[in-house]
């Protein structure tokens, strides 16, 4: 045992010599901590979230850094790995404030992991901007710490909702004849979002003829089609992340079902476009952000122009993921900015009084933390490509209503 | 029970949910073929099953990357996960024949681990799928609609079994691999290279997987944390259909994937899965009171 102790006792004074002892603040940064995704089930989007980051970080010092009071702060971001883990992202949080002494944390890739860190940066009373969390869970909680840049899960489909009743109407059908399908995944996240499409299904007194949860390894939903094409709804709305995507645009091509409108979120992360070229034609889908869309700020200038500086740095375009990612950071600034302080409490205070435009989309927080100011998009794929159609304010092409029959393509 | 409201208004929804299952079945059929053959000769329960699908999917996908048709998939995963199969056998698997249980699932338990891993890093944890560009079958007036893609898996997947059995039947290989099964001791003395025996086991089994794998790809989606609900899906099948029954395996998993379907419909497809985990428990209580008969005369 005594063995045992100073083996112990030896290791942490090497890991200390190590240089694994809190990392020094030079004095002229600002240090933001987060812990992403690099590795397991999310490293894709990890890697987007980081590469959001970074290009905000990068252009920000470019343009001379922030300027907090009569000091010029550069901006500089420690990350951590959490391997797509929730236990390691809380752990990772922890040692950040702790170890690493940041005051400020960006937020983790998903729901999960966030809803992981939020409770460690609350006890601690660490300001903790996020782009990635959308589940309306985090904030039904009283967090005063947390704040979202993103619209929240159960904003995703409801436009889809919307969109239908609308486009019913110029028809000349009365929207409570309509019937709704729905399928989705049964994790927090896909919930969230049929909690919203359920309440404006109701709002507009539509009815709901299938309502399926979707198991977690899911790969076959073709059940679920066969009951969508003996019950014929107007609208059939699908979430269960890329797989879900994957999954509903092939089926549903497969089987050849016939509905109206079909709305479904994860789209772009499953590449439908790519993997199934026309077989994804005139299916809608949820969006944070496009690129086409005219919001603009001093840093990135317009949305069109964060893409292409981004497809010249990382070689690839942008996915939403990295722009609000980029959008997270931008918030920070400003709010530091106009603290005037870098002291956590003011800048929370800061942040809570936060309305600005970005190219990410205006942003206001509620009393809860979330983004009241932007609205989801959604896109229709058309020519294979994905097109904006509502909301109409923002949209460039036209609804194409209803889809056409596979018959008739 | 609205559900079964349509399956009477339509009772031609239920020849779809039929068909569209068997097809499916044949899938998971061969996948647990390969597990029986392992689990049967060397005893070891393959838990790297859904792995071995898995590497099949991310094979044809390379090979769909280079612009080549799909279907070339089914036999060059087979070549590539037979030698993957082969090689694993002096590294790993060969430390484990003839040690209990508990060390074979948790060898194999760390070979799926590591291709899971192995997978996210060179293929990322995106959701890949291959379109064969085939179109679908209507049937009774477009209400039953099966894909080509599906027909074809099912074709494939019997034709692959078939091979298997007439290869177990009547090659020398698949006499020594059956002579093994029976008594390995025996197999020994009477000449037979039994390691090489094992290594060629597990290689078909590997190149079974794989075959299923490139099959999946077609019909339904891949990313690196699929792999469990076809070891599970596998073992289920095995546990049912029992060691050494080759036939009983096709059947169980072809009957697995209909009830699966019909379940899904009927009951919702959040009850899927859970319906099938009911089934098999009511298959083996089932069985067990049907042993306990013939116990009695022994007791």
């Amino acid at each position: 045992m005594q063995n045992f102790k100073s083996i112990i006792a030896g290791c942490l004074v090497a890991s200390a010599s190590l240089g694994l002892a809190p990392a020094t603040q030079a004095a002229d940064e600002i240090v933001l901590g987060a812990a992403i995704s690099t590795t397991g089930k999310y490293s894709t989007n990890g890697k987007h979230t980081q590469n959001g980051y970074d290009l905000a970080v990068k252009r920000i010092n470019e343009a001379g850094g922030v300027k907090v009071g009569d000091t010029v702060y550069k901006l500089r971001i420690i990350y951590y790995d959490d391997e797509s883990t929730p236990a390691r992202g809380a752990q990772l949080a922890d040692r950040l404030i702790n170890q690493d002494g940041v005051k400020f944390l960006l937020g983790p890739y998903s729901s999960g992991l966030t809803k992981a860190i939020a409770p460690v940066t609350e006890k601690h009373k660490i300001p903790m901007v996020e782009g990635n969390g959308a589940s309306r869970s985090l904030f039904t909680q009283g967090y005063k710490y947390l704040f979202a840049v993103l619209s929240t899960s159960e904003q995703y489909l409801s436009s889809a909702i919307d969109l239908a009743a609308e486009s019913a109407k110029a028809a000349g059908k009365d929207p409570k004849t309509l019937k709704v399908a729905m399928a989705f995944e049964n994790d927090p996240f896909s919930q969230d979002v049929r909690a919203g499409v359920v309440d404006d299904a109701k709002r507009h007194g539509m009815k709901i003829v299938i309502d399926d949860k979707l198991p977690k390894d899911l790969s076959d939903m073709s059940a679920t089609l066969t009951k969508v094409r003996a019950l014929r709804p107007d609208v059939l709305v699908i979430s269960g992340h890329a797989r879900g995507a994957a999954t509903a645009v092939r089926q549903i091509a497969e089987m050849k079902i016939d509905v109206p409108i079909v709305a479904m979120t994860h789209c772009d992360s499953a590449d439908v476009i790519g993997k199934f070229k026309d077989k994804a034609e005139f299916t809608l889908c949820a969006s944070q952000w496009d690129r086409s869309l005219t919001y603009r700020d001093n840093l990135f200038g317009t949305a069109e122009e964060y893409a292409q500086l981004f497809e010249k740095e990382y070689g690839y375009k942008p996915p939403y993921q990295a722009a609000e990612s980029s959008a997270a950071v931008m918030t920070f600034v400003d709010a530091f900015t106009r603290a005037k302080s870098l002291d956590t409490g003011k800048v929370r205070d800061a942040l809570a009084a936060t309305e600005f435009q970005t190219f990410y989309g205006n942003i206001k927080f509620d009393e809860t933390g979330k983004n009241i100011a932007k609205p989801m998009v959604l896109y229709q794929v058309l020519g294979g490509e994905y097109k904006v159609v509502a909301p109409t304010k923002w949209a460039s092409e036209k609804l194409v209503y209803p889809r056409p029959k596979w018959s008739e393509r | 029970m609205d559900n079964i409201q349509i399956l009477l208004a339509e009772p031609v929804v239920l020849v779809d949910l039929l068909l569209n299952g068997l097809l499916v079945g044949a899938i998971f059929a061969l996948a647990a073929y390969g597990m029986a053959l392992v689990w049967g000769v060397m005893n070891i329960i393959n838990v790297a099953q859904g792995e071995f699908v898995l590497l099949g999917g991310y094979v044809t996908l390379v090979l769909a990357g280079q612009g080549m048709n799909p279907l070339w998939g089914v036999p060059v995963a087979a070549l590539v996960l037979f030698a993957i199969g082969w090689g694993l056998y002096p590294v790993l698997i060969k430390r484990i024949v003839g040690r209990d249980l508990f060390t074979s699932i948790l060898a194999t338990f760390g070979i799926s681990i590591l291709i899971q891993q192995l997978c996210n890093q060179v293929f990322g944890a995106d959701v890949q799928t291959v379109d064969t560009g085939l179109g679908s079958l209507l049937l009774f007036d477009g209400r039953v609609v099966v894909s080509y893609a599906k027909l074809l898996a099912f074709g494939l997947a019997m034709w692959v079994g078939l091979v298997l059995w007439m290869g177990l039947r009547f090659t020398r290989m698949g006499r020594a691999i059956r002579a093994t099964a029976q008594n390995a001791r025996a197999a020994r003395v009477l000449g037979v290279d039994t390691g090489r025996v094992y290594a060629a086991t597990y290689a078909v089994n590997a190149a079974v997987c794989g075959a299923a794998g490139a099959l999946v790809v077609m019909i339904w989606t891949i990313h690196p944390y699929i792999g469990l609900p076809y070891t599970v899906r596998s073992f289920m099948v095995v546990v049912v259909a029992g060691l050494g029954n080759l036939p009983g395996v096709v059947i169980a998993g072809l009957g697995l994937g209909a009830a699966e379907n019909t379940a899904g419909f009927l009951l919702g497809a959040e009850y899927q899965v859970a319906f099938v985990f009911l089934l098999m428990v009511a298959i083996l209580i089932w069985r067990n009171w049907r042993l306990s008969k013939d116990r009695k005369v022994l007791r």
